[in-house]
């Protein structure tokens, strides 16, 4: 990967001076995944150019980590590393430019501290969000942007532009400023970081980005991206809102969303059935199983989950190794999955079927009715599932609400499918709506309530 | 010399006072670990064997162990004074619990002489007055023990003890030593000619008595027949059919279990005031034109009959009204109801016969059960069980099955004989849909060992949550997927210079395993697909049991389907119309295919623009701008040659990976420009010709189709002892991959061992297409890769390769959806080891 700077301010071989590197020498730096070249292909009085070349090799990055890293695939090897102006090369800049980035001039600390015209050239840039972003970051710092999206295959046209552009920034700009603001927007602009971010980064940007950064209007974007754990992320937008301006308040009124209400319902349901042992199909996270505990009224709760990682979220979230013994009688949590006969699911008074059926596909949904209302059979089931109606009021929906849902029903359709299943194994069943109904097409959400015959 | 005979299977309960010498007599005459003694288990949970303090959780961990044993069906003898009618109570009760006979050997020492012992035995320090009280207590008992125990055998005195001898007694229904062959006979109803001309059907020669009248048969392969029960009642000649199958019985030519109609025509016979419905009246009416040593032969023969047989090494069980696993060779009250009632419920229906539980659908057990009872239109194989009643009496027809073949042999009723109470053909039994059980794929808490007939696979509990998730999430139905194909390794690691990947690797690495021959077959750069083709909805239904109108299905190595159910179903008809010739050639109306689906961006563009677009692309336009630099810069004088160098060969890397995605993208859309490269057939009706054939024929076969659905796979036949042949097989992998081609695939030629360690095939990947595996540049690193592990693929690769061809044989051989399912979900199990993707 490549990243070059030029300028025009002569004597333009005072770059050298500035960056600390010889315009006539070639220099290496190695790195922890590759090697960084430091070379001057052009240095003249009136223009000199620096490139700042990275050699990434992603067969030995991959080797030397451990097999079970999180990133064990075939993208290991296969990647733009390589290519791409990456975090990876901003953490080489940042090394290799460091007495720059700092602002010291040395002898030459007025140069140092002199705004001068700027060319910086990154061939290969990826750009998350597109070339506007480029725009946005850059523009507000005293850039003229080129951003061009790069074509993903110009031999096969249909399939557009890759996620990289072409970038060139023209400005009159402290060197010092420019490598910093490369250091912080590299990493923004790129998918993702690559290396494990350690509490002391909060520091790094501040460090880096202290001065501009404080007064960019994108400052949230930046430090969100750049810090990518939310934690970090806030706690360096209020050291910010000290260092510059203030941060906006994130305790707002807003409506209850939907999932909150949708549990609310369910609950009230329960509550209705007089039910005092419940089994939640499909229990997530466990967000049902721990309302349920927390009503004494329920004396047996019960999450299944086909995936064992939720499972295990779940287990953490109602802290079950240190639940009291009491409190451990009440609830099971097991793993299994709904297209298979579970003595397990069998002997409560209600099941909990909670934004579920929508995730099965249509041809497995006999073996799911079969599972839970022929061989459980519970005294009630409680179903939940978008009203497919309902989605025109979704401004920006394209498709389904989900991109795991295999369908979402019409009222019609739910209708349809929950008569068949009460009819066929003896139960009643009941419709209502969770959300603000619209007139016309319904609540968000529908809810079926079976009852055993 | 008393000789005491006692159940094999089931519990002896011995009795004395302390010092009458029990456990004297359990060390001579069992093993140590067949005794569970109550001293024994006073110490396990008191660390002292006579702390009575501890004696009821002693007995609690007592039953325990016993009831542990009895279920695994092993003699258990208990060691404890049990002389109160109280203490063996509770034994009698967890020998009920697993339905095993009990017997008690009762040692009646003078009380002198147990006083004596004790007094000589420093930890026996109680009183006198404990062991006349035991003394009491077991006189009293003594008389009423013989109650709820099936034999009491008394020793009395220390000579009988002394001189006592044991042995066991197998259990009436165990005749696994017969091992067949069998035709088994569904109810004969008193229909003697249907009976008669079965038999012959079946090849048996019946023996007539000077009145013309059947009264035996034999069969010149010495086969045995089997009687299901239900002999009699309702039909025309009662006495017609007792007579031959009590011939045959006592000729040793067949066996019978009772049937319902049995027991009671028995109590009728005997008696006792029974209804005359359901058809006895007509038994009873024509016995009556029988002579009396013939009514008391046939009462003696009935009431003779036992209520199941376990035969063929526990393979087959046969049983009236069928038997559930747990009951199998146990012998209670219960399981002779259950053998000749059903599992009933208590309820009767709307026509006023009993409601019988469906205990087929959760049979899991591996003997394959043969019963009657309940009259079917048509024999239908669940769960490894099958009823053979066709309701003869009421017009069907009379059905026999061969065993060990399968094969269903029926002849039609004569007439209709008897009106049936409700309409023959039962409510059609609602066939659950695919119902597999958790407990057939996952055990909480442990790993799965699946045996198969190349020794038992372990599938780690954390394999089978993951495989639970993408098997219930994704999958097709499960009764389509009837197999997964097992991962394959690559080559060793070749040394040849620039090579990571070369066939000699494979060749050799057949030679060393023995192997003669080889096949090299084209390795298409697509997907790969199983393809399941039915010929239509009918065979769909009898071999699938599918029925919602699908006719097969084209998946993925990890089940999940490639198209929607619409696009799905008109690439299922096309295909079957391009294999027509192969279903007649195989004679079958069903179909499995191991495949390629062409092309590779027909299922994975996603990926291709994502992944390998997006690093060409970059590389593309990165790698000339540093070329621009480095020129510039050896324009400058700067030493930059050894950059130079690499820039460029980095470039000429680029273009060669980018030329290596784009040869496998064509356009397509939905179906059109989407074909199918079959390289094997894997199964068909009666055969698993993956198993039983080797790859040479599976591509003469398929070589013979056409058509614009189907790429032919191209190959070649190696032979490993000549550098000739194997230099030319070299030759043709260097031209196929130099033209875009993904490498080939190396397998044995020949059918080799099925449990040996020979790995079913060797991949071999051409050079530039392991740029998309190891990067665009990866030559560079040769010495690296060369390193690689290819150890624990190749041992995944053969287990998943045996558990494949399980899982066809378990389909050919009709065995139940469940077993099908563990097999195939073993594979994908195992799928989710995380072995490096890159092999």
């Amino acid at each position: 990967m490549l990243l070059t700077v030029s300028t025009t301010h002569e004597p333009a071989r005072d770059l050298g001076y500035l960056l600390h590197k010889h315009p006539d020498r070639v220099q290496e730096f190695r790195q922890s995944f590759g090697t960084a070249t430091v070379l001057f292909p052009e240095a003249t009085d009136e223009r000199t150019t620096v490139a700042l070349l990275l050699d990434v090799d992603p067969v030995r990055l991959a080797r030397s980590r451990p097999r079970n890293a999180p990133d064990f695939s075939l993208a290991q090897y296969v990647n733009d590393r390589p290519y791409a102006a990456s975090s990876l090369l901003a953490v080489a800049l940042g090394d290799v430019f460091s007495t720059a980035r700092a602002g010291r001039g040395g002898s030459r600390q007025d140069l140092a501290d002199t705004a001068l015209p700027l060319v910086i050239e990154v061939p290969v840039l990826p750009c998350r969000g597109g070339s506007e972003v480029a725009h946005r970051l850059f523009a507000p710092l005293g850039w003229s942007v080129e951003a061009d999206p790069l074509p993903l295959d110009e031999r096969f046209p249909a399939w557009g532009d890759s996620r990289y552009v072409r970038l060139r920034l023209t400005g009159t700009v402290r060197l010092a400023d420019a490598l910093n603001q490369l250091y912080v927007l590299l990493p923004v602009l790129d998918e993702s970081k690559h290396y494990w971010q350690p509490a002391d980064e909060v520091d790094k940007l501040l460090r880096s980005g202290g001065d501009w950064l404080a007064t960019h209007p994108e400052r949230e974007l930046v430090t969100r991206r750049y810090l990518a754990r939310t934690g970090l992320a806030r706690a360096a937008l209020v050291r910010l809102a000290e260092v510059g301006g203030d941060v906006a308040d994130e305790t707002d009124e807003r409506p209850v969303p939907l999932n909150t209400r949708r549990r609310d319902a369910v609950l009230q349901v329960l509550s209705e059935l007089g039910a005092t042992s419940v089994i939640d199909l499909g229990c997530g996270q466990g967000q049902l199983v721990e309302a349920l505990l927390g009503d004494p009224s329920y004396t047996r709760v019960a999450g299944m989950e086909v995936s064992s990682g939720a499972l295990r979220q779940a287990a953490r979230r109602l802290r079950t190794d240190e639940m009291g013994e009491r409190q451990a009688e009440r609830l099971t949590l097991f793993q299994g999955a709904l297209t298979y006969e579970d003595p397990r699911l069998a002997g409560y008074d209600a099941a909990v079927l909670m934004e579920v059926v929508e995730h099965v596909d249509p041809p497995r949904l006999a073996a799911l009715e079969h599972v839970v209302f022929a061989t459980a059979r519970p005294g009630a089931v409680v179903l939940t599932t978008p009203n497919a109606d309902y989605n025109p009021r979704y401004e920006h929906l394209v498709g389904m609400r989900h991109p795991d849902h295999r369908f979402e029903w019409t009222r019609a359709e739910l209708a349809d499918w929950a008569g068949g299943v009460a009819e066929r194994n003896g139960y009643d069943v009941e419709l209502r709506g969770i959300g603000d109904p619209d007139p016309e097409l319904g609540a968000p959400t529908q809810l079926a309530v079976f009852r055993r015959a | 010399m008393p000789e005491l005979r006692i159940p094999e299977r089931g519990l002896v309960i011995l009795v004395g006072v302390s010092g009458s010498g029990k456990s004297t007599f359990a060390a001579r005459h069992f093993a140590p670990t067949q005794v569970i003694s109550s001293d024994f288990c006073r110490g396990l949970v008191a660390d002292d064997e006579n702390d009575q303090d501890a004696t009821r959780d002693a007995f609690d961990v007592l039953h325990y162990i016993v009831g542990t044993r009895l279920r695994r069906g092993l003699l258990t003898v208990v060691d404890a004074t049990n002389v109160q009618d109280r203490a063996r109570a509770s034994l009698i009760e967890v020998a009920r619990e697993h339905d095993v006979l009990v017997d008690a050997i009762v040692l009646d020492v003078p009380e002198s002489v147990a006083q004596e012992r004790n007094r000589l035995r420093p930890d026996r320090d109680f009183g006198r007055q404990v062991v006349a009280r035991q003394h009491r207590d077991l006189r009293k008992g003594l008389s009423r023990m013989g109650k709820r125990i099936r034999r009491v055998h008394v020793l009395q005195g220390t000579d009988e003890i002394d001189a006592a001898t044991v042995v066991t007694e197998r259990p009436w229904n165990d005749r696994r030593d017969l091992t067949g062959p069998f035709d088994l006979v569904g109810d004969v109803h008193g229909c003697a000619s249907e009976l008669r001309t079965l038999l012959g059907e079946l090849g048996w020669d019946l023996e007539y008595d000077d009145r013309g009248r059947a009264v035996g048969a034999a069969h010149p392969e010495g086969r045995t027949a089997v009687f299901v029960g239900d002999l009699v009642d309702r039909g025309p000649d009662t006495p017609g059919v007792l007579r031959l199958v009590m011939g045959m019985v006592a000729a040793g030519s067949a066996l019978c279990v009772s049937g319902n109609h049995e027991a009671k025509l028995v109590r009728a016979l005997k008696g006792s005031d029974v209804r005359r419905t359901h058809g006895l009246a007509e038994s009873l009416d024509q016995l009556e034109g029988e002579s009396a040593e013939f009514r008391a032969a046939a009462l003696t023969f009935m009431d003779g009959l036992i209520s199941h047989y376990v035969l063929d090494e526990g393979r087959l069980v046969v049983a009236h009204a069928g038997l559930k696993e747990s009951y199998h060779g146990r012998t209670s009250g219960r399981v002779r109801s259950f053998a000749l009632y059903g599992d009933t419920t208590g309820e009767t229906d709307e026509f006023g016969l009993p409601v019988r539980y469906p205990w087929a659908q959760e049979y899991r057990g591996r003997a394959m059960v043969v019963y009657g009872h309940t009259p079917v239109p048509e024999t239908e194989w669940v769960n490894n069980t099958i009823c053979l009643d066709t309701g003869v009496v009421f017009g069907g027809a009379l059905t026999a099955l061969r065993y060990p073949g399968k094969e269903v042999v029926s002849v039609p009723a004569e007439q209709q004989w008897f009106e049936p109470v409700r309409p023959l053909a039962p409510p059609v039994p609602e066939r659950a849909p695919g119902t597999l059980r958790l407990e057939d794929v996952l055990t909480p808490g442990a790993p799965t060992w699946l045996s198969t007939r190349t020794g038992k696979v372990k599938v780690p509990e954390e394999n089978a949550a993951a495989a639970l998730e993408v098997m219930s999430r994704f999958a097709v139905d499960p009764r389509w997927l009837v197999h997964l194909p097992a991962t394959m390794a690559p080559a060793p690691a070749s040394r040849e210079d620039g090579y990571l990947e070369h066939p000699e690797q494979a060749f050799d690495a057949y030679a060393r395993a023995g192997v003669e021959s080889v096949v090299c077959e084209e390795k298409h750069m697509g997907s790969r697909a199983i393809v399941v083709l039915a010929r239509d909805e009918a065979s769909a239904e009898r071999r699938f049991g599918v029925a919602d109108g699908s006719t097969g299905t084209v998946h993925t190595r990890t089940g999940r389907a490639f198209f929607d159910p619409t696009l799905t179903g008109r690439r299922v008809d096309g295909l079957r119309a391009s294999c027509a010739p192969l279903f007649e050639q195989l004679a079958t109306d069903w179909l499995v295919l191991d495949a390629e689906l062409l092309p590779w961006s027909a299922k994975a563009e996603g990926l291709i623009r994502e992944q390998y677009a997006a690093v060409g692309t970059a590389a593309h336009h990165a790698l000339p701008a540093v070329q621009r630099v480095l020129d510039a810069a050896a324009g400058r004088g700067l030493e930059v040659a050894g950059l130079a160098d690499r820039a460029a060969r980095r470039t000429a890397g680029a273009d060669a990976f980018r030329d290596a995605y784009a040869a496998y993208v064509r356009p397509t859309d939905g179906l059109d420009g989407v074909t199918l490269a079959p390289f094997q057939v894997l199964a068909a009706e009666g055969r698993n010709l993956a198993a039983s054939e080797p790859h040479p024929w599976h591509l003469a076969q398929l070589g013979v189709l056409a058509g614009p659905l189907l790429t032919p796979t191209r190959h070649r036949i190696v032979d490993l002892a000549s550098p000739d042949s194997r230099a030319a097989a070299t030759r043709w992998w260097l031209d196929l991959t130099a033209a875009g081609g993904e490498g080939m695939v190396v397998k044995p030629a020949h059918l080799v061992d099925r449990a040996g360690k020979v790995q079913p095939g060797l991949k071999v990947r051409g050079r530039d297409y392991l740029r998309l595996v190891y990067g665009p540049d990866y030559l560079d690193s040769l010495d690296l890769l060369r390193g690689r592990d290819t150890g624990r693929k190749g041992g995944l690769a053969i287990r998943e390769h045996r558990l494949g061809l399980e899982s066809l044989d378990l389909l050919v051989e009709g065995e139940p959806l469940w077993r099908v399912h563990q097999a195939v979900f073993a594979v994908l199990a195992l799928e989710s080891e995380p072995v490096d993707p890159r092999l």
